[in-house]
């Protein structure tokens, strides 16, 4: 057999391997290519030169290599392919090889008919996503790995999709976690992602294989993977040629002969090639232009004065971004004496420090009369260097935006990790948009991009200017991106167009994806854009040009939220401030130690920094328990989604009886558990309800999910099932329903698809040991079908019911039913009543009835009343007069959004906040036309996006933001 | 406030151009023909690329799934064009009044309009539940055979060009052959004499069997499933049978009647399991009757003439798919999804496309959430879900086909080999 070459052309490196006439490896390498595919590929070739004897075959494969393959007709083997051809000519006992590439994950399964799978299209790069996290955390690959080996405890990260994680890990590491926990709890998110999302319910046992870089080059990486999977070092096995082992499966595929110059010949013509590019415009037509562009912002300067030897009242703002820290100090006359933008690094407090510091040993002097942070990181800078105060982000930002153009009406920030946009009309921010978890990772996108691909920031920014032909890269998620950039990559494009595309891509992914603007007078005629990803010329030029606008951008653009905190400070403090001095600053240390809460059930994970002074700060929880001393005595406000937990725990010990049947207590269960107790009390039946989600529960039912784009609360019911498998009961009952209740407010009754199908899922894919499950198909219509099915469907686990006790039963249950939610209209009334009298606003808190359960909703209910409202939930909502909406009204439960948004508009003291899970099709709908019926009667719309992710820090400021505005109207 | 829009009345009917989303390439020529000679005058949009995708993203709420974005798209794009006289246009749209957010498409047309300020523009919706009366297509019993036969002929040309499309000797032979087959067939719906389905079949069946073709090696047949919209549309699934049959394949697609069938074969189960439809429940057992007839009579003349492969009979579709899922799963493509992979996989197409909106609710139920029941029945079958959004880049999704096309190759020589 003659020599053979394989190449493996990924997403950022590139891979080769030889094969010698005795199918040796006589050559191996592993190279990033810096998107120069093509010459890079040349490159390889004339060094292999030396290595081979001609004739050779040849072939290539990933996924930057269909481009190469397509226009230049040469030999492409599938890359999952390739790994599989190799590891079972190389590794025949493999049972399951688990290779993680620089954007894709998959997994290979060799018992009985071989299985291949890869990471579906939201699921998330694994390579990239740690790089970006070691940029996140300033470390270097290697560093992440030693640090990962000494771990004391994971975090939970959510394992769905990288930029979720990231959402995740940003808090920690502001709380100021220790780095080797983070590390290990990121290696975990990898290890969490690649069983959710590829193995879908088929386990992995036998002999694994590991291949890929990041799992070749880090074995904290593969250490996660074995306790994980509770492996032993015998099955194991991670090859010297783990990172180049599609290319060697490529080797072994290859079956075109080539001569060298053959070869080469074809490479060197796909160099010069034309590229295939899409027609748009580029960002600048001539260098005129882009001068007219730059004298046109240089008239938005901030002015500056001379620290030194400044002896007035100076006013501090610092904004503690999720990625930098930015600190500006002011003089009277609102002229900058210092300022800084710097990364985090991790650390924050010790960025603040040097500044600080630094302000000092400029003008020991210094008069500090004001200081005030905001941001992420707002407590703890406050009780780390005991600023006098903080402040909304929003209201930071606008009081900043305000002193370049009084005439502000929209502006847009785009931060590191955050969009966020303040509409503001009359003087007053009306309108708040943040992007969810999903369009985030914006601005940092760029920067991490462009150092994989070799770049410094800058540089790769000014590049975009150039650009003739910027490339469409998509407006969805960032992993999208990737993809969208091996999709141009793949067609030939430059760097500068991609640079370019990449900007382009930002500014679409807030118009369109956050602000969903429709048209331009939708966002407002004197436009303030800041934030650091405005820096960028590029990411500008992209959003006036997409707009058809000019709008400002002050030169301090990504200094905004500080130099805002600052001219709060001066506007209330008129005292001393009481920030620390520098005597103090030099003797400051802080330390951080993590522990579990056990104040309740939750156990958050907190973060306990304490300062040299002695002074504690805890972060990380979800109620105030820990952090405040529990003597003083607070109101407690009444909470409808708390009242009605209570009335649910009550009715599930309402009836006792001997025989049990089993019941997860998920989606439309939580509003039909009234009428089930009652409805198998009737027939002689006690109910075992799996107790509300759990992170741990979830996890113990996610290796049978087979979908992972579905919605949190449905992939949460696996949980529920396994619990009560576990438990051991004969029987679980959960029915389908295409119907739901019909409360007669609306065109049709339905439940959502999920809803109404999710037992036959369940089903499918779990295993039920000796547990049986009986799933009818029910309507509460009709009587006597009910009844037959209900019969029938137990008859067969041996449980006999006569139809007649069956309809009597349906009929208490459904006066248990219906008695329970006038209960809970009259806990409603209740609650308003108290609100009225105390003089507080009230919020409806609008979901679904499962949004009820505590790890679906985050506990957003007890955030509300900390924060000083009452909340009522929409199911509690009296009945309204029926409203004609402008769509299809056809869901009993989204009618009752409906009903709740009428019901908002004709109340002065209430607001509406609508739950949203991420994934739920349905909101998508709901959501627009909530949206509308609260514009129209003149209220806020503030919808919150929730999943898996357990981050409240984006949540907390809408929320502050919200009550900020609620407050400037009533002043009106 | 509520939106204000424009019904669309019988008096616009001669005047009024109605845009039709483009769907189903070939079965859609004959819509023009057919809705004519009840006095419509249809237009079936063609146009396609970047923009239309933009103006769906524009326009509708970018979570929504993915046909609601492109058919919207599609009609702001052609009303952009220039192309209409503006006070004479309007816009058709479909609506199946199921438990999916697809019955929603007009409501967000309907907004979509407005946001261009064309309220003014009336939108028709093509129901069969009675919804939106007042503005919707009158399905008067003439129209309804049309519409039926219309749809027969265009599953039979779609069947029998997958099976000689991948064969054909000279590149667009089939596809010139199917074309002036369809252009003697509109004068017939113009005439109202369509109903000649014997003769029409086999006229059809000698075209195609005298296309040049070179069968000298088998290529392998690959199903296509998924959400109606997707799993027709080359606009939505980036021209997927073009695609397979270059990368030297057979695509295998299931008729549109056989979609028709299942909602009609869903009001007969809501008698069943619940007693809906109680007055004229029977009604529905009469059509279903009738289609199957219809449909036998193009099998039977398939089957006689033993060139091609026959379609199934869907009364084996509707048995296949109740081995594994309930037929009370009635929202999106419900239980015929299942049963149609189920079917495939018995008739030994084992490599099955699942072509689907990302996100789109009910296949996370009929489609990937039966995927393991199958699998561990059938260990051959080579499913994969192709998720479609107007952001998935083209090369992940070929990335993903290719490896499922890969798998099927490998399995097909590993059958060679024993």
């Amino acid at each position: 057999m003659g020599y053979r070459i394989g190449f493996d052309i990924g997403s950022t490196t590139i891979k080769a391997v030889v094969l010698d006439e005795n199918n040796q490896i006589c050559y191996k390498s592993y190279e990033r290519h810096k998107a120069q595919v093509r010459q890079k590929a040349l490159d390889k070739l004339v060094e292999l030169k030396k290595y081979t004897k001609e004739p050779f075959k040849f072939a290539i494969s990933g996924s930057g290599a269909l481009g190469l393959s397509e226009q230049g007709e040469l030999p492409f083997v599938q890359e999952v392919f390739a790994s599989a051809t190799g590891v079972s000519k190389l590794y025949p006992g493999t049972d399951c090889a688990i290779e993680l590439g620089g954007e894709d994950a998959k997994i290979l399964f060799f018992q009985g008919s071989v299985e291949q799978r890869m990471n579906s299209t939201c699921a998330g790069g694994t390579g990239a996503f740690i790089d970006q996290m070691a940029t996140l955390l300033n470390m270097s690959l290697e560093e992440m790995n030693e640090a990962s080996l000494n771990y004391h405890r994971l975090y939970p990260i959510a394992s769905r999709c990288g930029v979720f994680a990231k959402t995740d890990i940003q808090p920690l590491i502001n709380q100021g976690v220790d780095k080797c926990d983070l590390c290990a709890s990121i290696f975990q998110a990898v290890v969490d992602q690649t069983i959710t999302s590829l193995a879908q319910g088929r386990k992995i046992e036998g002999n694994i294989l590991f291949l890929g870089g990041p799992l070749y080059f880090m074995s904290g990486l593969r250490n996660r993977f074995v306790e994980t999977l509770k492996l032993s070092d015998v099955q194991v096995n991670c090859p010297d040629t783990a990172i180049n082992f599609v290319a060697l499966g490529t080797a072994i595929c290859a079956d075109q002969e080539y001569t060298y110059d053959e070869l080469y010949k074809a490479l060197e013509d796909l160099v010069h090639a034309p590229a295939k590019l899409t027609e748009s415009k580029p960002l600048f037509e001539s260098e005129e232009d882009y001068q007219k562009f730059i004298e046109r912002h240089k008239s938005h300067d901030a002015k500056y004065a001379d620290l030194k030897n400044y002896a007035g009242k100076a006013y501090l703002g610092i904004d503690s971004g999720s990625t930098t820290t930015k600190l500006v100090l002011l003089d009277e006359n609102d002229a900058i004496l210092y300022d800084s933008y710097t990364s985090n690094k991790g650390n924050p407090l010790d960025v603040v420090l040097g500044d600080l510091k630094k302000i000092y040993e400029t003008n020991p002097n210094i008069k500090i009369y004001g200081s005030y942070a905001t941001g992420y990181g707002e407590e703890l800078m406050r009780h780390a260097f005991h600023l006098d105060g903080g402040i909304v982000e929003t209201m930071a930002h606008y009081t900043a935006a305000r002193s370049f153009n009084p005439e502000v009406d929209y502006i847009l920030d785009i931060g590191g990790q955050d969009i966020k946009c303040f509409k503001i009309r009359d003087g007053h921010i009306d309108d708040i948009v943040l992007n969810e978890a999903c369009s985030s990772g914006c601005g940092s996108f760029i920067e991490t991009f462009a150092k994989s691909l070799g770049y410094d920031a800058k540089e790769f920014a000014t590049l975009g200017l150039k650009s003739k032909h910027p490339v469409d890269l998509g407006t969805r998620c960032t992993v999208f991106m990737n993809s969208g950039v091996k999709q141009a990559q793949k067609n030939g494009a430059s760097i500068e167009d991609i640079s370019a595309g990449l900007c382009k891509s930002v500014v679409k992914n807030a118009l369109y994806k956050v602000i969903r603007a429709k048209n331009k007078d939708d966002i407002g005629k004197h436009i303030v854009v800041q934030g650091g990803t405005f820096q960028n010329d590029s990411v500008l030029r992209c959003f006036e040009q997409e707009l058809g606008l000019e709008v400002i951008r002050p030169s301090i653009a990504p200094l905004m939220g500080a130099y805002g905190a600052a001219l709060y400070a001066k506007k209330l403090h008129r005292t001393r401030s009481n920030i620390l001095n520098y005597e103090q600053l030099v003797k400051f240390t802080h330390k951080s130690q993590s522990v579990a809460c056990q104040g309740c059930n939750n156990h958050c994970s907190l973060t306990i920094n304490t300062f040299n002074d002695g002074t504690r700060l805890v972060a990380g929880n979800k109620c105030e328990k820990m952090v405040h001393n529990l003597d003083t005595k607070k109101e407690e406000l009444p909470d409808l989604y708390k009242i009605k937990t209570d009335m649910l725990n009550a009715q599930k010990k309402k009836f006792k009886h001997d025989k049990k049947i089993g019941m997860p207590l998920v989606l439309n269960n939580y509003d039909l558990l009234p009428f089930w107790t009652r409805f198998f009390d009737s027939l002689g039946y006690e109910i075992v309800w799996s107790t509300p989600s759990t992170k741990e529960m979830y996890h113990s039912g996610q290796q049978s999910i087979p979908s992972d784009t579905a919605c949190f609360p449905a992939k949460v019911v696996h949980g529920h099932i396994q619990q009560l498998i576990d438990k051991g009961v004969d029987v679980i009952f959960y029915p389908c329903m295409t119907y739901n209740v019909d409360e007669h407010q609306s065109d049709n009754h339905y439940n959502c698809p999920l809803v109404a199908y999710y037992p036959e899922v369940i089903a499918a894919n779990m295993d039920f040991d000796k547990t049986k499950i009986v799933y009818p198909f029910i309507n509460f219509d009709h009587d006597a079908t009910f009844a037959k099915a209900i019969r029938m469907h137990f008859e067969k686990v041996g449980i006999h019911f006569s139809e007649k006790d069956i309809i009597i039963a349906k009929n208490a249950a459904t006066n248990e039913y219906e008695a329970f939610h006038e209960q809970l209209v009259k806990e409603h009334r209740k609650a308003v009543a108290y609100a009225r009298e105390n003089n507080h606003p009230i919020i409806v808190l609008c979901g679904r009835p499962y949004h009820l359960d505590p790890l679906i909703n985050h506990q957003m209910n007890q955030l509300l009343t900390q924060l000083g409202f009452v909340v009522v939930s929409e199911e509690s909502v009296p009945r309204q007069k029926n409203h004609k909406v402008n769509v299809l009204n056809q869901w009993t439960y989204h009618a009752r959004l409906y009903q709740a948004a009428h019901y908002v508009v004709e109340n002065k003291d209430m607001n509406l906040i609508q739950l949203v899970s991420f994934g739920c099709g349905i909101d998508a709908i709901t959501s627009d036309e909530v949206r509308d019926i609260l514009k129209d009667g003149n209220k806020f719309y503030t919808q919150i996006k929730i999943d898996e992710i357990d981050n409240l820090g984006a949540a907390k400021i809408r929320l502050r933001s919200l009550k900020e505005a609620i407050g400037q109207q009533k002043g009106v | 406030m509520s939106l204000e829009y424009t019904l669309f009345n019988s008096d616009m009917k001669k005047d009024y151009t109605i845009l039709v989303p483009s769907m189903l390439p070939i079965h859609f020529r004959l819509l023009t023909p057919v809705f004519a000679k009840s006095g419509y005058k249809l237009e079936v949009l063609t146009n396609e690329g970047e923009q239309v995708r933009e103006e769906g993203l524009a326009h509708v709420h970018n979570d929504t799934c993915y046909p609601a974005l492109l058919v919207i798209g599609q009609m702001i794009d052609a009303l952009k064009s220039g192309k209409y006289d503006m006070d004479h246009v309007a816009c058709a749209i479909t609506q199946t009044a199921g438990g999916c957010r697809a019955s929603n498409y007009l409501s967000l047309l309907r907004k979509a309009l407005a946001m261009e300020g064309w309220q003014h523009i009336p939108c028709l919706s093509a129901n069969a539940n009675g919804l939106e009366k007042g503005s919707s297509v009158e399905f008067t019993m003439p129209l309804i055979l049309r519409i039926l036969y219309g749809a027969l002929y265009g599953d039979a040309l779609m069947w029998l060009s997958n099976q000689v499309k991948p064969y054909e000797l000279e590149k667009g032979a089939t596809d010139k052959a199917v074309n002036q087959f369809i252009d003697e067939l509109i004068p017939m719906f113009e005439h109202g004499s369509y109903k000649q389905s014997k003769r029409i079949y086999k006229k059809m069946l000698e075209m195609f069997k005298a296309i040049p073709q070179d069968r000298t090696q088998i290529k392998i047949r690959i199903g296509i499933v998924g959400e109606i919209y997707m799993k027709y549309s080359p606009l939505g699934n980036q021209h997927l049978e073009d695609y397979l049959i270059e990368e030297g394949f057979e695509p295998v697609l299931s008729g549109v009647m056989d979609f028709a069938l299942y909602c009609v074969e869903n009001s007969i189960i809501d008698y069943e399991y619940y007693h809906m439809h109680e007055k004229n429940h029977y009604i529905y057992n009469i059509v279903k009757d009738v289609i199957m007839r219809m449909q036998k009579t193009f099998r039977d003349i398939v089957k006689k003439d033993g060139t091609f492969i026959a379609p199934d009979d869907f009364s084996e579709v509707i048995d296949n798919g109740k081995a594994f899922i309930d037929p009370g799963v009635k929202m999106g493509e419900g239980w015929l999804l299942t049963g149609e992979v189920v079917s495939l996989i018995k008739s030994d197409v084992t490599n099955v496309i699942s072509a689907q909106p990302f996100g789109c609710l009910p296949n996370h139920i009929v489609a990937k959430g039966m995927v393991r029941k199958i699998k561990d029945e059938y260990p051959k079958a080579n499913i994969v879900a192709i998720d479609y959004d107007p952001s998935a880049s083209k090369v992940n999704q070929e990335n993903r086909i290719r490896l499922m096309l890969a798998n099927a190759k490998l399995s097909e020589e590993m059958k060679a080999s024993i």
